[in-house]
């Protein structure tokens, strides 16, 4: 019994780590049609970040932190699109392979700049303290997290379905030429798509910190789950983002605990599944 | 004199090698309407993506009340007061209606502005599917949603493009009586019909395309005592 609702917790808690990883990737697969393979680098950025700014400063606060990473981030990302992506419109295998050489030109310079050991994140110290759930200790960090998931989750639904701004990028999303033509500013709504996607990358990496780490290597340990998640979720679906990340938590929790050598192959099992079967994916709508 | 509210002087424009248009001029009024006709293939779409930049003019002049704006990015020329009715109407399918008019809205200077309930009076039928998603309306609808959301931008000239391809009779209808309503609230438009009886019953002047070119432009008075001219450009069957 205590095996499984502590692996039930932390299904969920890996669940919400992943959701504030590929929502981002989402977003800007969804709204842009850009495969953005610089997603994982941009999410390590954020926690290398986190690792040096936390230790240099004793009290920073880690959401203050997960803010100002997000900005940063944000800022890379935009000038990355601006300056790069825009040139490569309908030009999906240049998109891949700048966006691919660009993770790795980040990643390099990570591995400059901080060094080739895992440098650990704390955790915040008001929430170090374990919770009791139902009767079971559980780290509490691990619960905000998926907090944090179903915080993003919300404002981002509202940010894209429910105000105008959001309409006006859906209405570029679905016929770019005729946005432009009520006036709809297309391209620059669009490097805000990607700054958005690029910034919750930042602030996840930040978040993910105090579990993960920050190390050489964990954008490409990243990027893989993001493309898992979401081709099982449905491209461009942030419920399918949502329902994905905690689906792929808890077969990969309770896989990795019951068959511990088997760990790829629960991971990845599922979505060629998923490929194989129903390319949209769950929640993806078919043709996109 | 006051200027133009637009104006084409020699405009040519191409789609990658093939030339197009070549060297169309015409001109519209502050408030009239002008029918823009040729058959099939004439280049009457072609002129009005000229015009809202979705195509750059290799050569001529675009001026609306004045100002240039031929090469501009269709943004800057909505912005500058140019509406679009496209042909195909081109609404946002996974848009709801009300979403569909709100994102085209701009204040402006206009002195008695578009708004949502605005245009849910002039189409009744569209504020009973406010919140429906704007693919699935029928064509008339569709049509109705086109026109609230050009109107949406209090353009100084509103293009249509064949606003009324593919309609029953009774919307042809409707759609015809909107434009006589906007034409009487001073509205400067451009109407692209291949339905001649609809376009002449409205507009002031015309212009008529053959193979990019303007064979004629004048009054629309002018151009009906001239039957051969409309048996030859216009007229859909004619035994050589
Ligand atoms: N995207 C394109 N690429 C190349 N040629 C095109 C393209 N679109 C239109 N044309 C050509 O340009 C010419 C003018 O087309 P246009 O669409 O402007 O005609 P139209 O007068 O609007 O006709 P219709 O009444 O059928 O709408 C035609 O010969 C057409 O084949
Ligand atoms: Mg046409």
């Amino acid at each position: 019994m205590q095996f499984w609702i502590i692996q039930g917790l932390n299904s969920l808690s890996l669940g919400g780590l992943l959701f504030l990883l590929s929502s981002g990737f989402s977003l800007i697969f969804g709204l842009m049609r850009l495969a953005n393979l610089t997603h994982g680098a941009f999410f390590m950025l954020g926690t290398y970040f986190a690792a040096t700014a936390m230790r240099t400063y004793d009290d920073l606060n880690i959401w203050v932190t997960a803010l100002g990473a997000g900005i940063a981030v944000a800022a890379v990302g935009g000038l990355f699109e601006r300056l790069v992506l825009t040139r490569l419109k309908a030009n999906p295998l240049g998109q891949v392979l700048v966006t691919l050489g660009m993770s790795f030109i980040i990643s390099d310079a990570c591995l400059m700049f901080w060094g080739g050991d895992s440098i650990p994140v704390p955790t915040p110290p008001n929430l170090q303290s374990p919770t009791r759930v139902f009767g079971f200790v559980f780290p509490t960090y691990r619960l905000v997290l998926v907090g944090c998931a179903i915080a993003t989750a919300t404002l981002l639904y509202f940010l894209i379905e429910r105000t105008r701004l959001g309409a006006m990028i859906r209405a570029g999303v679905d016929d770019r030429q005729m946005a432009r033509a009520v006036g709809i500013p297309v391209s620059n709504l669009f490097t805000l798509v990607f700054c958005l996607g690029a910034g919750i990358a930042g602030a996840g990496g930040v978040l993910g910190g105090p579990i993960l780490s920050a190390y050489p290597g964990l954008d490409a340990d990243m990027l893989p789950l993001a493309l898992i998640v979401v081709i099982l979720g449905g491209i461009g679906s942030l419920l399918g983002a949502f329902i994905g990340s905690f689906i792929i938590g808890i077969i990969y929790t309770f896989g990795t605990a019951l068959f511990p050598e088997l760990a790829y192959i629960i991971l990845f099992l599922p979505m060629i599944f998923v490929i194989a079967f129903r390319p949209q994916g769950l929640f993806g709508r078919v043709g996109t | 004199m006051a200027p133009e509210a637009l104006h084409l002087a020699n405009v040519h424009t191409f789609y990658a090698d093939s030339h197009i248009l070549h060297g169309v001029s015409f001109s519209l009024r502050q408030g009239a309407v002008l029918a823009l006709l040729g058959r099939n293939g004439a280049g009457k779409t072609t002129c009005i993506s000229t015009i809202i930049g979705f195509l750059k003019p290799r050569d001529g002049e675009i001026r609306l009340f004045g100002e240039p704006i031929e090469g501009m990015s269709p943004e800057r020329i909505s912005q500058l007061g140019i509406g679009l009715v496209p042909q195909g109407r081109r609404i946002f399918p996974s848009l709801t209606v009300r979403e569909n008019l709100v994102v085209a809205q701009r204040g402006g200077a206009a002195v008695n502005p578009w708004n949502v309930d605005r245009i849910y009076d002039m189409f009744p039928r569209l504020s009973e599917r406010n919140i429906q998603f704007a693919g699935t309306l029928s064509g008339g609808e569709q049509q109705m949603l086109a026109i609230g959301r050009a109107l949406m931008g209090n353009p100084r000239v509103l293009l249509l493009d064949e606003p009324s391809e593919g309609l029953a009779p009774l919307i042809v209808a409707e759609v015809g009586r909107t434009i006589k309503r906007l034409k009487k609230e001073g509205q400067s438009i451009v109407l692209v019909e291949q339905n001649r009886q609809l376009a002449l019953d409205v507009a002031d002047s015309a212009v008529i395309l053959n193979t990019g070119r303007c064979v004629f432009a004048g009054e629309v008075s002018e151009l009906l005592r001239n039957e051969d001219l409309i048996m030859q450009h216009l007229g859909v069957f004619r035994a050589h």
